[in-house]
């Protein structure tokens, strides 16, 4: 529920898709490779290197200010943030202060009640990733690092927004909706690991401010926000003093923990980036074509399909489903749409396999097979679910067609003719029940149709089957 | 064809921190074939040693070339090994390097400049034909002037900084040094070509023959330059030299710079504060000697580099800390902003009229060793080089003549990206004196 | 004017161990340092003029790496292919 003295804002860290790193040509594709291959002078921090910026990550930075309805100040440049720590090569991470890519913008979300509402964009910037870091401990118990520096220089783009959320469900939807704009504008892959990070900061009203960091998941956010209130509501109410501090959370426990960084607080230093010269690209701002967002995207698909508002939102939620969903709603939206948002998200999700991994030509084909009454639902899902097991990690052409699976399992459905003669076994077979029936027990017939259904498997369309089964009832009684 | 390339390896003045055993170089019919080159230790070169003078780099072998090491290569030049310097260029004596001083060829009480005092020394003593330093208030020049060789800062983004282990990112520069204009020209001519790596650097390359007609050249005499602390026999030696130029057709007038008077607070201040971020990577952990890896990272860090870094680049990584920490980063680094800026509009005043500034490359011939052991008085000789550094134009300093038998050194500053020009009035006065 | 202790933290944010017995003559020296710097408290407000440069863009082409032993030549520990570093935790 939306509570008015709950505030937060957002620090969101994204990964951004280029195919090299921000300050140099290594390779970002490194997640199958051993560590320290896709690394070079620049990003090593080797003494005498120096960086060069991707024009790409710029580019993408620009079309995310677009869409957030943010300005391109006119020159926005780079700064140095000094620290040491043992996975920033060059003990400086290159990233932007005083003067960001873009400022002000405006993102809607859904409240808990369900009205939209702004959520102001304060900033955008551009900056690198440091290495990534393992502990390790030794037999002597004096535990060391690794450092793998194929992360290091990974372009990243920090979203800060105004502390205008208002609840853990509230940030949640706000996360999720801008990662599928960023996934429409094809600038993000979500599905790359560490592809994003959250810092959270929250208060309730009147009270310091507390910041999580290292929140790597949407549903982390939501955990995290939910602790920090309960536990910042349970110091208010004992009388206690909330202490303004960066806490980590620790996203298997569930809970925060104080990072005592007072005692270490750090001055940054920023001072900006010699070896990289300003950027003027507001001019730039107005060639920037954007694609259709998740928003329109949703509106067009109850206009032109004619689905309804939930089966829209959970179609366009996720760029790679609402594209399946467009190359298979051919012979019947509304059908497409059912078994594309109830069924076979649900089935993947199960099955953790990706909508990329399904073959649309398959779903096409089942979509049809429904439509024409071929097969039962009850079949289909049998024939998705064969289907789906087979395919994983398969190629795309490996996968059986449904209309195979249909002949091979027999799943055809059955027609009146078919299934006279096991409706009449069935009668035969249970006396008790239909002596049930005769003394007025109409749930009787469920139980018979029910044994129907076993014996076909559910090939039979329960109605038909019904009216059948009443008919045959009746003839028995004469 | 790779060929071998002779040379005499005996070192008096402690030029070389690496010499090579065998210096090749291939027979590529490049302008610079079958020379000899030193280079000065910050600047990168791939399977050979670079320790920039400092004890932190010790045995950092780089896997990777400076942009200006594969030019020289490519032109024929044979390296034959890395020089001296004050460590990573924090110093005008070359005697803040690991390595101990390198002495001035011309007397060896006495200091070589620097910071790139073993490259000068290493052309004065024909160690090598030319040699490659860095300059950022006076690298090239000092030294060159103290061991009375040419030495040339190129215009601010002319050459690829790729490879030079940085110091003052905004202010330094490479450059040549050779014992002829003709010989700085020839490799001034092979470093300048372009580099998509240096994204602070001007598609700018430079190819040019040395012109001695200076017939109405317009040279400026700062009033500055002959004032307080400057030697008046040094001042005297300067003011004859200048006078050559007139003979060969220049044409003189006085001029004052008066942003001069924060000169040397603005360039050390930018340079501190700069140094002070460049060498955060010397933590231990991809190279120099070994980081003990089981202690806490901030305290292992904090000892490596305590024990590792020369005691005037912790007292220079200290104050550029302090000098960008909350609060003071107005008061000193955007002041220095201001000043530099104040020294690049005084520049564009004087060459409104004027095409040259001449002066004295350095206040006073070469001290004695140890003599300009108080900070302070160290960084003061740099007050008639650093100019040139603040505003990143063009500078040159030739030898005119001796003081005390030792060297001095005439400085011919530029416009921005008129290095040719600068050259010209270089090669004019040596020729007049040749 | 900087007291020790001042120095003493600057000395900790620069990853700098000072020896207990030079701290005196450091600070010493910074004062003198800093006094002469204080000139540039004479350096009137002024605007600083943009460098010419602008929008040095890299295409986003893949360059080829390093490899593995070439990234860990210089480093005195490794393991697995990762470079030792002090600890962290």
């Amino acid at each position: 529920m939306t509570d008015k003295t709950v505030i937060i804002g957002l620090e969101i860290h994204c990964q951004l898709n280029t195919k090299t790193k921000l300050f140099c040509g290594c390779s970002t594709d490194f997640q199958r490779d051993e560590p320290n291959t896709h690394v070079c002078p620049i990003c090593l921090g080797l003494p005498g290197a120096l960086p060069c910026l991707n024009k790409q990550a710029v580019m993408h930075a620009l079309k995310v200010a677009k869409a957030l309805n943010l300005t391109v100040p006119e020159v926005s440049e780079f700064s140095r943030k000094n620290y040491f720590y043992p996975d920033l090569p060059a003990g400086y991470q290159i990233t932007q202060d005083d003067k960001p890519i873009a400022e002000k913008g405006i993102m809607e979300v859904d409240d808990d009640e369900g009205h939209p509402k702004k959520i102001r964009i304060t900033r955008i910037h551009l900056e690198e990733d440091p290495g990534r870091l393992i502990h390790k401990t030794s037999r002597d118990r004096a535990g060391y690092s690794l450092v793998d520096y194929n992360r290091s220089c990974i372009p990243l783009i920090e979203i800060v927004t105004e502390p205008d959320l208002r609840s853990p469900k509230e940030a949640r939807r706000f996360l999720n909706k801008l990662r599928s704009t960023l996934e429409y504008l094809e600038v993000f892959d979500g599905e790359r690991e560490g592809s994003i990070r959250v810092d959270a900061n929250i208060s309730i009203k009147g009270h310091n401010r507390v910041e999580c960091k290292n929140i790597s998941s949407y549903k982390g956010v939501e955990k995290a926000l939910n602790f920090e209130i309960t536990r910042q509501r349970n110091l208010i109410r004992k009388g206690q003093f909330i202490e303004q501090e960066t806490r980590h959370f620790l996203e298997g426990r569930g809970i925060t923990t104080s990072s005592r960084s007072k005692e270490n607080k750090n001055d940054y230093r920023y001072f900006p980036a010699p070896d990289l010269p300003a950027l003027r690209v507001s001019e730039w701002l107005k060639d920037i074509v954007l694609p259709e967002l998740p928003d329109a995207r949703r509106e067009r698909f109850m206009t032109q399909y004619g689905i309804s508002e939930n089966h829209a939102r959970t179609l366009t939620g996720d760029l790679k489903v609402a594209n399946f969903y467009e190359s298979v709603a051919g012979a019947d939206p509304a059908i497409a749409a059912i078994w594309v948002a109830d069924i076979l998200l649900g089935e993947i999700n199960y099955r953790s396999m990706r909508i990329d991994d399904v073959p649309t030509m398959n779903i096409a084909d089942l979509i049809v097979l429904i439509r024409d009454g071929a097969i039962t639902d009850k079949s289909g899902v049998e024939v998705l679910r064969t289907m789906l097991d087979a395919c994983m990690g398969q190629d795309h052409e490996a996968c059986e067609m449904p209309a195979d699976i249909v002949t091979r399992l027999g799943l055809t459905k059955a027609e009146g003719d078919d299934f006279t003669d096991v409706i009449r076994e069935i009668i035969a077979a249970n006396p008790n029940a239909v002596a049930d029936y005769r003394a007025g027990k109409k749930g009787a017939v469920n139980f018979l149709v029910g044994q129907v259904m076993k014996t076909t498997r559910g090939r039979a369309d329960p109605k038909e089957l019904n009216i059948a089964m009443d008919a045959a009832l009746k003839e028995t009684e004469d | 064809m790779a060929k071998e390339y002779f040379f005499d390896k005996a070192d008096q003045t402690n030029a070389f921190i690496t010499r090579l055993d065998v210096a090749m170089y291939e027979e590529s019919g490049g302008p610079l074939q079958g020379k000899g080159i030193g280079i000065s230790d910050n600047i990168s070169t791939s399977g050979i040693p670079t320790t920039c003078a400092s004890r932190i780099l010790a045995g950092y072998v780089p896997p990777f070339d400076a942009h200006v090491i594969t030019l020289l290569r490519k032109a024929g030049a044979a390296i034959v090994g890395k020089t001296n310097m004050d460590e990573f260029g924090a110093g005008n004596t070359t005697e803040h390097s690991a390595y101990g001083p390198t002495t001035n060829p011309n007397e060896a009480s006495r200091v070589a400049g620097g910071s790139s005092g073993g490259s000068a020394a290493a052309v004065a003593t024909g160690m090598v034909d030319m040699a490659l330093g860095s300059d950022t208030g006076g690298s090239i020049r000092s030294p060159a002037a103290f061991c009375g060789v040419v030495g040339f800062k190129p215009t601010n983004g002319r050459v690829s900084r790729y490879g030079l282990i940085a110091y003052s990112s905004s202010m330094e520069q490479i450059g040549p040094l050779g014992k002829t204009v003709t010989d700085v020209n020839t490799l001034m001519s092979v470093i300048a070509g372009p580099d998509p790596r240096d994204a602070t650097m001007y598609d700018r390359p430079y190819a040019h023959t040395p012109s001695k007609d200076i017939a109405g050249m317009k040279i400026a005499v700062p009033d500055e330059f002959f004032g307080e602390g400057v030697d008046p026999a040094v001042a005297e030696s300067v003011r004859t030299a200048i006078r050559k130029l007139e003979d060969a057709g220049a044409e003189t007038m006085t001029c004052s710079i008066p942003s001069m008077s924060h000169a040397l607070a603005a360039h050390y201040v930018t340079g501190m504060c700069e140094a002070s971020t460049n060498l955060s990577r010397f933590d231990g952990v991809r190279f120099g000697p070994p980081v003990e890896t089981k202690r806490p990272w901030h305290e292992e860090f904090s000892d490596y580099r305590g024990m590792f870094f020369g005691k005037e680049v912790q007292r220079r990584i200290l104050l550029g800390t302090f000098a960008l920490t909350e609060g003071y980063y107005e008061k000193y680094y955007a002041k220095a902003q201001v000043a530099r800026e104040n020294m690049r509009k005084d520049f564009l005043r004087i060459f409104r009229d004027a095409d040259i500034i001449a002066g004295p490359t350095m206040p006073q011939i070469a001290p004695k060793l140890g003599e300009k052991s108080d900070p302070i008085s160290m960084y003061l000789a740099d007050i008639l080089t650093a100019p040139a550094s603040l505003a990143g134009v063009p500078a040159i300093s030739v030898p005119c003549g001796t003081v005390d038998k030792m060297p001095v050194g005439l400085q011919l500053i530029g416009r921005h990206f008129e290095d040719e020009r600068v050259m010209d009035a270089a090669f004019a006065y040596e020729s007049e004196v040749l | 004017m900087l007291l020790e202790n001042d120095v003493e933290g600057i000395a900790k944010l620069a990853d700098i161990q000072i020896q207990k017995e030079e701290l005196t003559e450091i600070t010493v020296q910074f004062n003198q340092i800093l006094e002469y710097i204080d000139i540039l408290d004479s350096v009137s407000e002024g605007e600083v003029s943009n460098s010419e440069l602008i929008n040095v863009l890299r295409e986003d082409v893949v360059i080829p790496s390093l490899t593995q032993e070439e990234a860990c030549a210089n480093a005195n520990e490794t393991e697995d292919g990762h470079i030792r570093a002090p600890r962290v935790m």
